[in-house]
């Protein structure tokens, strides 16, 4: 695990956007994922779809830094990011948002905004209040524009609806100059007029921009993503084309209550 | 880092946007010594601020970080100790008596060091822990500067530590000294004032509210925390030289268990939420100390008793609002918004 700086060097900027190998997380005897192998190119859009309990969001989490992999590798761009710190990872243009919405409660709409382009970018120590025609602020301005939330500027996040708050979660994903995101189930609990919207958001985002989506929702998953990834009991054991895993009969089984044993 | 940046909140500085009652309460602490005794001003007022900043440094940590530390008494007393030990004091023998530019300036550092160091130790826990940690490293603080004697003279520390004359101003005058603590106090509660809304104010409430997410968006939330009792530390470290120059005495029983959790006391009577918290705790706190003795004498009862009404007004305060009287003064105001003066109705929100 421990590289040299130039071998390092050497594999970055090698192809992949991200690429797993042979990634297990155990709980205690509990394998949440088991020797997970994924390869997903830069701009790719990938789905991971499978039941509760699948390891999908596991996955997302050993992807981020919120826990270590107890065993295999994980590169980010090349760069292997396997013991890497989360914040780390996140400066490399890596993001995710979360299933349930992990908002700053106590702060406002576009300082949560704020805070998430801070993040990326230098001063995160400073001491000097930011002037409104500073470029963060001009940025977390217009990402509050891009996600609709104008309206909100100033409401503190506990006081927002739940699909303003998802709103808000992906406006946090898209600061900066995200390279690859992750979405937690970004639709769950959306009206089916936010899912429209949401879908719309999902598909204009810049084509350099690759992404992870898990969503229990099939309509919304094979609409924002060309592949798709089959996770059971915490392993990978379909991968391929959305049309071609929607009429896979192992996967229909799955979904309609069969199991998979 | 430190507070000298906020200097530069003066180019956005609008009068008009001051709200009447900064003017108001400025004016009136700016005019006390016109008509206060020299008691009042000192052991009222002076103390107040001095408490209040040392408060104010455990609200930093605790209302924006959600970091309970029991060390801030700790490290104004480690400036208190440094001021006495590196600059003059009666005990000729220990104290070297650096020249003022020295010792201050000295005194602030370790004391700065020495609590960014328990951050550092701190930071590693969380909730009920980070209270154990900082509480044990203030009780080995206390054990240490009474048991050893070679540099922290024990169990008796140092007298005669007094504020230098300094600009044709003799600053161990009842005015002088009160002006002084008033400065750093005002300083120190708008530097934290401003802090809030700056980078690392809300990036600092970010890693309370949600450390994860903080980590998410590409914060290193330990370096945060740690930079956050550093911050803290030169509030404390400013007090405890003044707290020094107040009473010109330092000894361990300043800096003992007791008083280190009656400046959690006051910060939490007070109120977390707002910097200005810890000052009206520390005015409630200090009245209390310096007049119950006299109202339970008066009473007839046992005049050793005064802690019994600390103890009691805290739990009151508690009891009736989570946040301190802050918290009090909140409800107060939204309910009397809320009610209409003539009719007595209530309001539509």
């Amino acid at each position: 695990m421990a590289e040299s700086v130039a071998q390092r060097l050497s594999t970055a900027g090698s192809g992949n956007a991200l690429e797993l190998r042979g990634v297990s997380r155990l709980f205690g005897a509990l394998a949440a994922l088991s020797d997970v192998t994924i390869t997903v190119k830069p701009g790719e859009r990938r789905a991971v779809l499978g039941s509760n309990g699948a390891g999908k969001t596991t996955l997302f989490n050993c992807i981020t830094g919120d826990f270590l992999p107890t065993s295999g590798t994980i590169r980010l761009f090349g760069e292997d990011v396997t013991v890497f710190p989360a914040h780390e990872r996140i400066r490399r243009g890596l993001r995710r948002t979360y299933q349930i919405s992990l908002l700053f409660a106590g702060l406002s709409v576009i300082d949560n905004i704020y805070l998430a382009c801070r993040g990326v970018s230098r001063g995160r120590f400073s001491l000097i209040r930011p002037r409104r025609d500073e470029a963060l602020m001009h940025a977390a301005e217009q990402l509050m524009t891009a996600v609709h939330l104008t309206d909100a500027r100033e409401t503190k996040v506990s006081a927002l609806s739940h699909g303003q708050q998802r709103q808000l979660e992906i406006a946090l994903a898209l600061a900066g100059a995200p390279r690859f995101i992750l979405f937690d189930e970004p639709a769950a609990g959306l009206s089916p007029a936010e899912r429209r919207e949401l879908i719309e958001i999902l598909t204009s985002l810049p084509e350099h921009i690759g992404y992870i989506i898990i969503e229990h929702d099939m309509d919304v998953a094979l609409r924002v993503a060309e592949s798709v990834s089959m996770m059971h009991n915490g392993r990978i054991f379909k991968e391929g084309k959305p049309e071609e895993i929607e009429s896979d009969p192992e996967v229909q089984a799955l979904y309609l209550g069969g199991g998979h044993e | 880092m430190e507070t000298m940046e906020t200097g530069s909140a003066r180019g956005r500085l609008d009068p008009t946007r001051i709200p009447a009652a900064y003017w108001a309460v400025g004016a009136a602490l700016i005019l006390i010594p016109a008509v206060a005794s020299d008691f009042v001003m000192v052991q009222i007022f002076a103390r107040t601020f001095i408490f209040g900043m040392i408060a104010l440094s455990l609200m930093f940590v605790g209302g924006y970080g959600g970091m309970v530390s029991l060390a801030q008494l700790a490290v104004a007393g480690v400036a208190a100790y440094m001021t006495a030990i590196l600059g003059a004091s009666a005990i000729g023998t220990i104290s070297l008596g650096w020249p003022w530019w020295l010792h201050i300036p000295a005194a602030i550092l370790i004391a700065t060091l020495f609590g960014t160091l328990t951050g550092a130790l701190a930071v590693r826990t969380a909730g009920i822990y980070t209270i154990m940690i900082t509480l044990a490293i203030a009780t080995a603080f206390f054990y240490f500067v009474r048991q050893n004697y070679v540099v922290f003279n024990g169990f008796q520390g140092f007298n005669q530590v007094l504020p230098p004359h300094l600009f044709g101003v003799d600053w161990r005058g009842s005015i002088a000294f009160y002006y002084l603590c008033l400065f750093w106090a005002a300083f120190a509660y708008l530097a934290v004032l401003y802090v809030a809304r700056a980078p690392f104010g809300l990036a600092l409430q970010g890693v309370r509210d949600n450390p994860r997410r903080m980590a998410a968006l590409g914060f290193n939330v330990t370096a945060h925390r740690v930079a956050a009792y550093a911050f803290a530390s030169v509030i404390a470290a400013v007090a405890g030289i003044l707290m020094v120059w107040l009473s010109g005495t330092i000894s361990p029983g300043a800096v003992a268990v007791g008083p280190a959790i009656d400046i959690l006391v006051i910060a939490v009577v007070g109120g977390l939420r707002h910097p200005i918290g810890p000052f009206i705790g520390a005015l409630i706190y200090v009245l209390l100390r310096t007049f119950a003795l006299d109202v339970l004498t008066a009473s007839g009862l046992d005049p050793h008793r005064f802690q019994l009404l600390i103890g009691l007004g805290f739990l009151a305060i508690v009891f009736w609002s989570s946040d301190g009287v802050l918290g009090l003064w909140e409800r107060w105001r939204h309910h009397s918004q809320r009610t209409d003066p003539l009719t007595g109705r209530t309001r539509e929100p």
